[in-house]
């Protein structure tokens, strides 16, 4: 099946500065798929590129297998939803659902049945005479999603479009936009530089950092097996060391950090004796316990003292000061209230797999 | 309303007084463009002590600014001397000079009894001559020399080359070369009218030739200089002026007559400096200083062995703009009756509106 | 404490009420009062509309009105079919410093007086011009064409004088719309010429009707420019007030016509607005 939109060595310059550099992805029909990546990687680049404002320097955009270079931003077969989602504020929500319909010259009454329909599906009904301000943040979003829906794209691109909500707005949204998705069965392509955004909502995700891809996958993928240095640290958090490989064993290395812990850890890519690695280990892989005994399946094993306690409420942590060493780690609380109790100063003990424990060749960053 | 208005004015004319007060030998002097050239300005104040603001107008503005003050403002004025007693007897806006100040001995006699005369109201002498001059027609001989009076500006063989005012003095030079006499009908409003009728039609069936109504000498100047205008109605002194730059352009008295004007001095009623006025006025009419203003403004003054010291260019220019019967011919303004404007007015609009 | 407040209150208004009491509503009443005046002999008056009378009666005043309003009205819409494009371009095409300098430019021609500005026009325009001088150099025409002295004339004068009045405003609401919002009209399949019309127009509005009323009463209210420019035909509303009042010492007509003229523009002004669906509030809040 020929994917939705085909982006073949896609490169943009602006001057000097390569903002896109050679690349290249597709997207299956009817998938969500983002790209995230941090303020100035190039992923605005990208999605003006596909959307017709921008010429790429090279390389080829094709929607449904055909390619869409010479076809004007008013005839792409792709809508965008913008950052702060650009609705005419001088005409009415029929107006602005119907503005695209109007311009493909449909007849009036269908194009008040279509808008009709729209709001609808999108939980709106009778919104029509309003005025735009005159609506929530939340519903103007959808608003925004239906004006482009109705005209039927066969890709959606959504520039960050949750950015100026509020925190709680943005999680409901989340949900929201992902059965939006569903219901109007269309390929999103979403950016945004904010991880918890790309991880609910998406089937792909391309991580993108200085106008290349870093890794391409599910949410899973990027998360658990991340494939470089960027990756791990730009998805989730994790406690990062600076270290060196003291002994390898097949995928599996012993390494020493600089703040002195030692540890097994999973390989990622070459890892010879006496390199110097990045070792991440995400604090909610590590596990707390008041006994050094319950822990022993862990490869990883170490004592320490409770050095403070950051209360978060599901993401609450604390920092474990290492006895041996003098080393900090960062743990996740469990929300189990076993250690609801825990004190600034008391000691515990951690534990965690090696295959948990991701370490890259120290790279330029 | 009436009270608060009484109040500010009495506020503001307090404070003025107390300003005026403090430097009661500052003249401020409303007059004419080139009147009173800055060497004239610098010799009196240094004789006299006095300082000297000068403003530049013309003879409506003149009355439309003490006019709005009720007289005030200004302590010494220049506007023509047909144009004292109406607005006088209207808006009382001059106060009567007193002769004594006057070294009366400076002017030229007929002159100064002349205006005397005209500018009389209740008994009363309310201006002094200074300046006095003509207005008539300033001709390109090389390109018109077929113009001898105003009608003569009606030639359909000049169209697009014929510039003049749009004010009084073009309607009473029409009417005088259409054998009328606007002058003799100043006391009677309906004979004027009529006059003023004949003058309109006589405007409106010659507006094609014009070029364009002049509002400013030096605009006029300019037409004449550049070619784009060959003959005008105008003051004498621009005529001599472009005479001097090129010898076919010069000032022609009218056959039907040049039409005389003098300028005055008048002291506005509420001025506050009399006396630096008076010594202004005795002090410009000494035949030397006379000569530089007349060198400045280009026409003669009323000061009595002045001309000995006008320079011999304008004399000659003078002479030969005025053969002796042509000086004769000069039709002198009466004084202008108040209201007159009202039915000049309306015809002056009529012919401006005409297409 | 409250009182105290009150008198910061009352001393921070007094300039603009003593400026709106001393330089608007006074004069204004006296000019009303003044405008109700007949003369009936020297220096005899009475009150009556006499002066109405007349600048209703006489075709002439009625005409002239007529034709001030009319070019107003004309010059007003030529400015704003020039204008638009250069504020567009000024406000949506260019960025940094070329902006900085178009906008300059606009303004340089008003750092001289308006009086020096119509004398550069009239420098241009006139037989022995330079204009007139290259059609002839340049085999167009024989002889000296006069380019002075007629409406087009006027016009052109006019809306030389007004341009900038109109880039400001124009130039201060297009930078408002958010580019992002004319890139949706294209995006959802806008032409060029319907996103101009549906969107960019529409947001334009407050800022065409503003500019509209400065330049409409800039133009009605021009003095200068008709009458250096406009010669012998140019029969200006304001010339026949500045003649009424200085050359006829008639200041009881003047009044009058200058009411009138208050009176007229006011309701064209207000027809304008309600045209367009604005308020004055938004368009100069």
């Amino acid at each position: 099946m020929t994917p939705d939109l085909e982006c073949t060595a896609l490169t943009r310059r602006f001057g000097d500065t390569l903002a896109v550099d050679d690349v290249s992805f597709s997207v299956p029909a009817g998938s969500f798929f983002s790209i995230l990546g941090p303020s100035g990687c190039g992923k605005t680049t990208i999605m003006r590129m596909i959307a017709g404002f921008l010429e790429p320097t090279s390389g080829d955009i094709a929607i449904k297998g055909r390619s869409v270079l010479d076809v004007p931003p008013n005839k792409r077969p792709v809508n965008m939803v913008f950052q702060h989602l650009a609705l005419f504020p001088m005409m009415n929500i029929e107006a602005n659902i119907g503005y695209g319909l109007r311009r493909a010259g449909m007849s009036k009454g269908e194009i008040a049945r279509k808008v009709d329909e729209v709001l609808d599906r999108i939980g709106l009904p009778g919104v029509g005479k309003r005025k735009v301000d005159e609506l929530s943040g939340g519903q103007r979003q959808r608003i925004a999603i239906a004006r482009c829906m109705v005209l039927e794209p066969d890709v959606l691109l959504l520039d960050e479009p949750l950015g100026a909500l509020d925190l709680k707005l943005r999680e409901r949204m989340k949900i929201e936009l992902k059965s939006l998705q569903a219901e109007f069965d269309t390929t999103f392509v979403y950016i945004t530089h904010d991880q918890s955004e790309a991880l609910v909502m998406s089937d792909h995700i391309a991580v993108m950092n200085k106008g290349r891809f870093e890794q391409v996958g599910s949410g899973q993928d990027l998360y658990y097996r991340p494939e470089t240095p960027f990756v791990a640290s730009f998805v989730g958090e994790s406690n990062r060391w600076r270290g060196t490989v003291e002994r390898t064993d097949g995928d599996t290395v012993q390494l020493r950090t600089d703040t002195g812990l030692t540890m097994r850890a999973a390989a990622k890519g070459q890892a010879a004796k006496g390199a110097s690695v990045d070792i991440f280990v995400r604090p909610e892989a590590i596990r707390l316990g008041r006994d050094a005994a319950d822990l022993a399946q862990f490869d990883n094993l170490l004592s320490g003292t409770t050095s403070s306690l950051l209360f978060n409420g599901a993401a609450s942590r604390i920092i474990v000061t290492s006895d041996e060493t003098g080393g900090e780690v960062e743990v996740t609380l469990p929300q189990s209230g076993e250690f609801a109790d825990l004190k600034r100063g008391a000691p515990v003990h951690i534990g965690w797999s090696a295959a948990q424990a991701n370490c890259f060749s120290a790279g330029e960053d | 309303m009436k009270i608060i208005l009484r109040t500010l004015t009495a506020g503001v004319a307090t404070t003025a007084l107390l300003a005026g007060a403090a430097q009661a030998d500052t003249l401020r002097l409303l007059t004419w463009g080139g009147y009173a050239p800055e060497n004239v300005i610098e010799k009196f104040e240094a004789e006299t002590g006095h300082t000297v603001e000068v403003t530049m107008s013309n003879n409506e503005e003149m009355i439309a600014k003490l006019r709005a003050t009720g007289g005030g403002g200004f302590d010494l004025a220049q506007p023509s001397q047909d144009r004292i007693a109406g607005p006088q007897a209207e808006f009382g806006i001059y106060k009567p000079i007193d002769m004594s100040q006057i070294k009366t001995e400076l002017f030229v006699p007929s002159m100064l009894d002349a205006t005397k005369a005209n500018s009389t109201v209740d008994g009363e002498i309310y201006a002094v001559p200074h300046i006095w001059g003509t207005s008539g027609l300033i001709v390109n001989t090389a390109d018109a020399e077929t113009v001898k009076d105003y009608t003569d500006l009606c030639d359909p063989s000049l169209e697009g080359k014929v510039s003049y005012r749009l004010k009084r003095p073009t309607l009473i030079g029409f009417a005088f070369s259409m054998g009328l006499d606007p002058f003799a009908a100043y006391g009677d409003e309906a004979a004027y009218t009529e006059i003023m009728d004949q003058v309109e039609a006589k405007l409106v069936e010659c507006k094609p030739v014009v070029k364009t109504y002049w509002t400013g000498g030096d605009e006029l100047l300019n037409l004449v200089r550049s070619g784009e205008v060959v003959a005008a109605m105008a003051w004498d002194t621009g005529g001599w002026k472009l005479n001097s730059d090129n010898a076919d352009i010069n000032f022609v008295a009218p056959t039907s007559g040049a039409l005389g004007w003098i300028d005055t001095f008048v002291l506005p009623a509420k001025g506050q400096s009399d006396q630096a006025a008076y010594d202004y006025i005795n002090f410009v009419m000494q035949p030397e200083i006379a000569a530089m203003i007349t060198e400045s403004a280009g026409n003669f003054t009323a000061s009595k062995g002045a001309d000995e010291f006008a320079s011999d260019e304008l004399k000659a220019q003078y002479q030969g703009s005025f053969p002796a019967e042509a000086v004769d011919n000069i039709k002198w303004y009466p004084p202008v009756p108040a209201g007159l404007e009202v039915i000049e007015g309306g015809i002056l609009d009529r012919v401006k509106a005409a297409q | 404490m409250a009182a105290s407040a009150r008198l910061g209150f009352i001393l921070l208004l007094m300039p603009l009420l003593l400026w709106l009491t001393l330089l608007i509503i006074i004069p204004h009443v006296d000019m009303a009062l003044l405008s109700l005046r007949e003369r009936v002999g020297v220096g005899e008056y009475e009150t009556s509309i006499a002066n109405y009378k007349t600048v209703l009666t006489e075709p002439l005043y009625m005409r002239t009105f007529m034709r001030t309003a009319v070019m107003s009205i004309m010059a007003t819409l030529i400015t704003l079919l020039i204008a638009f494009p250069v504020s567009y371009y000024i406000a949506k095409m260019v960025r940094g410093r070329a902006r900085s300098v178009l906008f300059l430019l606009c303004l340089i021609p008003f750092w001289v007086s308006e009086l020096v500005r119509t004398f550069g026009w009239m420098i241009l325009l006139r037989e022995t011009g330079v204009i007139s001088q290259f059609l002839q150099w340049s085999g167009v025409v024989s002889g000296p064409v006069e380019m002075l002295y007629n409406d087009a004339a006027i016009m052109t004068g006019l809306v030389y004088t007004s341009m900038l009045f109109m880039v400001v405003p124009l130039v201060t609401t297009l930078d408002s719309l958010d580019d992002a919002v004319i890139e949706a009209g294209y995006d959802l399949g806008g032409s060029g010429w319907s996103v101009m019309r549906e969107i960019v127009i529409p947001h334009a509005v407050p800022g065409i009707v503003s500019g509209c009323i400065v330049v409409f009463m800039l133009s009605l209210g021009n003095y200068l420019t008709p009458t250096m420019l406009g010669g012998k035909d140019s029969l200006w509303f304001t010339e026949m007030i500045y003649s009424q009042f200085i050359v006829r010492f008639n200041w009881e007509l003047g009044a009058a016509f200058g009411f009138m003229l208050l009176f007229a523009s006011s309701f064209i002004i207000w027809a304008m607005l309600r045209l367009t669906g604005q308020t004055l509030e938004r368009t100069m809040g």
